[in-house]
């Protein structure tokens, strides 16, 4: 097992990922505080921040003491003097899908947000701009949740459905 | 007289709506401080945190400056990037990239297709960098699986991602002497790059979407005399390097435009989740073939090059000598390829050679499940990293344990660098504006997926 360069707040459960990387699974209270602790002790770098909804696939493996919810952001910090990598997924409830932007920690997840919000619909408190950025501003739903479908591409010689 | 005129008046519309309402530039006078901040570029870090708000220029008046719009369709912006700029007469305050123009929802159809599939729709995405999306792709696949694959297939990987660096770089080359006027720049930068597309045809089929690099190793073993296709690109692009040398570096219109023009600093660049060439023009010696190795780069003799002051010529420098580099690997991978499989001999994972499915039942069976329903990979979730031409190229893949993807997330490094474009231009030069879109070097297909 990979240790944390920093000792994971109280009541974050920690688990070691199958590629090696360690894995914290914050609450969402927890969540900007774990990531600012991060931070202060040598992850220079927010590398990636992407949602996955795990709307039909509920029996995924999560250690003890976390309780599934529908949406996952997952945050892959970088410390590039540490030469590691530290992933951190914090569950987002269906009714209020919302947690506290990183903006002020790492500028650099302003458009990883704003595209978590656009294909999600996770709500990032306090980002400074949070519209869609790939749908155009006036789309309905959400793409990549799994309850929006795939859409089809219309026959010709037949009425043209919709935009989806 | 003008009676005469037949004329009628048309009250609908005929252009459709192509405005994108709130993810615009707005005005001054409707932007939030905390908006502002973000569109100055100003994410500069003061004790640890985003400059404050108040300390930002608002000052101005609407009146006094102008907001343009810039693209999609503009020959300069390497695809559909739309950026509105606001200027006070020629310098640039406020710039704000509006993307989203080649979205076709390339992750959502990941989810449609099965693991096999799965390279032939990434590697549409940088589609200057094929091969770098299929690795990154087909690495995430082989953690998931648990996977090792054979020597052969890491070297041809490697080679071949090398050589896709070199014509990626060479596409950067000519398309920014073009955007600078060096038109003769375009024509050798486009000519080069044609020895290395006709012998990814020779290899994989295809010139451009190679779909070449697929989980378990690669899709066909290197062509008859390979090394001599190799070495002749090898040769012919290395001492071509010399004379666009000649033809740029020093050249006293190119230097002007590039020296000074658009600077970042270390601090910027990390804070921004900027990597790759831009990174490294800062002076960050940050490569993940240096400093996480994957492949067998740790095998191979190549140096990082570093910039010093991250403005658009250290930009320039690096990637012409990344070629150099790149052709420095080649070399030795051509001197050094290993014999043996040129990909993973587990039938649950590869097709049977053609010849093997006339013979046995049992190959008939697997080529048959593998190209209806595909391989099961087991449940988890994994991000695997390489360096590609523009910077950290990441695939997030969740699996659910069936044959298709759960989700499959790529960090596409252009669609992060584009970020500091606001950045990069605040302060310069409307022309500038040209260099800095080249030189962040974004290719709009990864950044809009």
């Amino acid at each position: 097992m990979i240790a944390l360069p920093v000792t994971a707040p109280a009541g974050v459960v920690t688990a070691e990922g199958l590629d090696a990387h360690v894995a914290c699974f914050p609450t969402r209270e927890q969540y900007h505080d774990l990531v600012a602790s991060l931070r202060d002790s040598g992850f220079e770098m927010c590398a990636d921040l992407c949602a996955v909804d795990y709307l039909t696939h509920p029996g995924r493996q999560l250690p003890d003491g976390v309780v599934p919810e529908r949406f996952e952001v997952v945050v892959n910090l970088l410390s590039l003097s540490l030469k590691q990598r530290v992933r951190i997924r914090v569950q987002v409830g269906e009714h209020e899908p919302a947690v506290e932007t990183l903006f002020d920690l790492y500028p650099g997840t302003e458009a990883m947000e704003r595209e978590a919000f656009d294909l999600f619909g996770i709500i990032f408190l306090h980002h400074p701009d949070l519209t869609r950025i790939l749908m155009p501003e006036d789309w309905e739903g959400h793409p990549l949740r799994k309850d929006y479908g795939v859409g089809r591409v219309p026959v010709q010689f037949k009425e043209a459905p919709g935009p989806r | 007289m003008t009676d005469s005129i037949r004329a009628i008046s048309r009250d609908e519309m005929l252009v459709a709506e192509t405005s994108e309402g709130a993810q615009e530039l707005k005005l001054r006078s409707a932007t939030e401080p905390d908006e502002l901040r973000r569109e100055v570029g100003a994410v500069l870090r003061v004790d640890g945190r985003t400059l404050d708000p108040s300390s930002i220029d608002i000052e101005r008046r609407d009146d006094e400056t102008m907001i343009i719009n810039m693209g999609p369709s503009h020959p300069s912006t390497h695809g559909v990037l739309r950026l509105m700029l606001e200027l006070d007469g020629e310098v640039v305050l406020r710039t704000k990239p509006v993307i989203g123009y080649l979205h076709t929802g390339m992750e959502k159809t990941g989810e449609e297709l099965t693991y096999v599939q799965g390279a032939t729709n990434v590697t549409r995405m940088d589609y200057l960098a094929p091969i770098t999306n299929e690795l990154s792709y087909s690495m995430a696949v082989e953690k998931l699986l648990g996977i090792e694959v054979p020597t052969r297939a890491v070297w041809i990987r490697m080679m071949m991602s090398e050589i896709n660096r070199i014509s990626s770089h060479l596409v950067w080359m000519a398309t920014n002497g073009m955007d600078l006027g060096s038109t003769s720049m375009m024509i050798y930068g486009l000519r080069e790059r044609e020895l290395i597309l006709a012998f990814f045809e020779k290899t994989a089929g295809l010139r451009l979407n190679l779909n070449y690099v697929r989980p378990g190793g690669v899709a066909a073993d290197l062509p008859d005399g390979w090394q001599d296709d190799v070495l002749v690109i090898c040769d012919t692009i290395y001492a071509r390097t010399f004379e666009y040398d000649e033809l740029l570096t020093g050249q006293p219109i190119f230097r002007d435009r590039m020296i000074g023009v658009a600077p970042m600093t270390a601090e910027e660049a990390l804070a921004l989740s900027v990597t790759g060439p831009l990174l490294r023009s800062t002076g960050v010696p940050w490569d993940l073939r240096r400093s996480m190795p994957y492949l067998a780069y740790d095998e191979v003799e190549f140096d990082v090059i570093v910039g010093k002051y991250g403005d658009n010529f250290d930009r320039f420098a690096i990637r012409l000598n990344e070629i150099r580099e790149s052709i420095r690997i080649v070399r030795q991978c051509v001197e050094r390829m290993p014999l043996g499989d040129y990909r993973t001999q587990d039938p649950k994972i590869t097709p049977p050679p053609r010849a093997r499915i006339d013979e046995s039942m049992e190959a008939l069976i697997h080529h048959f499940k593998l190209f209806t329903e595909g391989f099961h990979v087991p449940i988890g979730e994994v991000y695997s990293a390489v360096e590609s031409p523009r910077g950290e190229l990441g695939c997030y893949i969740v699996s659910d344990g069936g044959p298709k993807p759960y989700r499959i997330h790529v960090r596409a490094p252009s669609f992060v660098n584009l970020q500091a474009v606001p950045l990069l231009m605040r302060g310069g030069l409307m022309s500038d504006t040209i260099t800095v879109i080249s030189t962040v070097d974004p290719v709009m297909g990864e950044v809009d997926r």
